[in-house]
């Protein structure tokens, strides 16, 4: 699932370089959706990208919403982690982790295994039902 | 007791045991912390010597172990947002970076198959315990090559037990050679630059080859570049001693 990168190879594209998944969150950064959605679990022939920010700089840190591009249909998401370094005693993770969300900030899946930041509780009231399902804290 | 003559022998008293002081014997081992020695530039000496007492302050307070890159520790700190206000995360210390009061380190860890890795300033009032779990040094200074190898390098038990050690004894070096996930990798560490022992290269000889074109003989002869810190090293030790003593 993180290998990603070794797929694209087999396109025509093999001769083009792919850039490593970029350091934070912004348009068409290939994201990874960590909860047990139906709809982030089941594979298709492109990854989730990121489409659109909703940020006044294009660039999304953990705790910003974000417009995926999943199964050729478009969706809300909620960042849970990037591959950026952020402040100092902030985690760092080794993929771009996302959780499908849905307008009004219900999450879609039922659980989250993967580890979640603690700053996360400061946005304690639009995103309650998220961390209600997180199961890890980091 | 009855002898061979019928009377009672004389009493012979046990051979004492003989203590052999190994603690004495061994010269004294003596670790200074990598942040206390300042970097080499043009900056005014004071600000690191202001520094260094700051530092000094703080280890009054709070106690820093000794640890190395490649030792697991656990760190807990105060987190206004995790439940009981503290947040514990175990790590093996893959870089120490940063000189004075900013010195910092990166500890690493996979935790439900998702790498983690934080970045914790040392002498930040923020952290209030660091538990060194496994302490012991690896064949690098920089372990950040532990991205890019297979994940079983990295997984620490959360709830691990500290290894218990010998005081006197020296610290192990654990020469492990790690096997890495197939390229492409975050950095070529093949190259000479980079100086890694501690992977496993299961690459063919020709990019071995290739990748010793990068290499540069002439760095070790630098005269420019050298850096004696021995003297420095022994000056910051006195110094620091004393004001702990105080």
């Amino acid at each position: 699932r993180g290998l990603l990168r070794r797929s694209i190879s087999h396109s025509f594209l093999s001769f083009a370089s792919v850039t490593g998944a970029c350091q934070a969150i912004q348009k068409l950064t290939r994201v990874r959706v960590v909860d047990n959605s139906a709809l982030g679990n089941t594979s298709y022939h492109r990854p989730p990208k990121c489409i659109h920010v909703y940020n006044k700089t294009g660039v999304g840190k953990v705790g910003d919403t974000i417009l995926l591009a999943i199964k050729g249909e478009k969706k809300k998401a909620l960042i849970v982690g990037h591959k950026m370094p952020g402040p100092t005693m902030t985690p760092r993770f080794d993929s771009n982790n996302v959780v499908l969300i849905e307008d009004n900030g219900n999450p879609i899946g039922t659980r989250i295994k993967t580890p979640i930041p603690y700053i996360l509780r400061q946005k304690e009231g639009k995103f309650s039902k998220v961390l209600a399902i997180a199961r890890n804290f980091v | 007791r009855v002898g061979g003559d019928g009377k009672p022998e004389k009493f012979q008293p046990p051979p004492k045991p003989v203590i052999i002081d190994r603690q004495k014997q061994r010269t004294e081992r003596r670790f200074l912390s990598p942040e206390f020695i300042p970097p080499r530039g043009r900056t005014d000496p004071l600000k690191y010597y202001m520094e260094r007492k700051d530092m000094i302050q703080r280890r009054k307070v709070f106690n820093i172990p000794e640890f190395y890159v490649g030792s697991v520790l656990a760190v807990t700190t105060a987190d206004p947002y995790a439940n009981n206000k503290a947040n514990r995360f175990v790590g093996i210390c893959i870089q120490r970076g940063g000189r004075g009061l900013g010195a910092t380190f990166v500890l690493r860890n996979v935790i439900e198959d998702q790498g983690v890795e934080i970045c914790y300033e040392l002498y930040s009032p923020r952290i209030q315990a660091i538990e060194v779990l496994k302490l012991e040094k690896r064949l690098d200074d920089n372990l950040m090559y532990l991205r890019d190898a297979l994940p079983e390098y990295s997984t620490f038990d959360v709830d691990m037990k500290p290894v218990s050690r010998l005081d006197h004894e020296e610290v192990p070096v654990n020469k492990l050679q790690v096997r890495m996930k197939p390229k492409p990798w975050s950095k070529r560490w093949e190259r000479p630059k980079f100086n890694i022992k501690g992977i496993k290269f299961e690459l063919p000889e020709s990019k071995m080859k290739e990748a010793q074109k990068w290499s540069q003989p002439w760095l070790e002869f630098d005269m420019l570049r050298e850096y004696d810190t021995s003297k420095i090293e022994e000056k910051i030790w006195k110094e620091v001693n004393e004001e702990l003593k105080k």
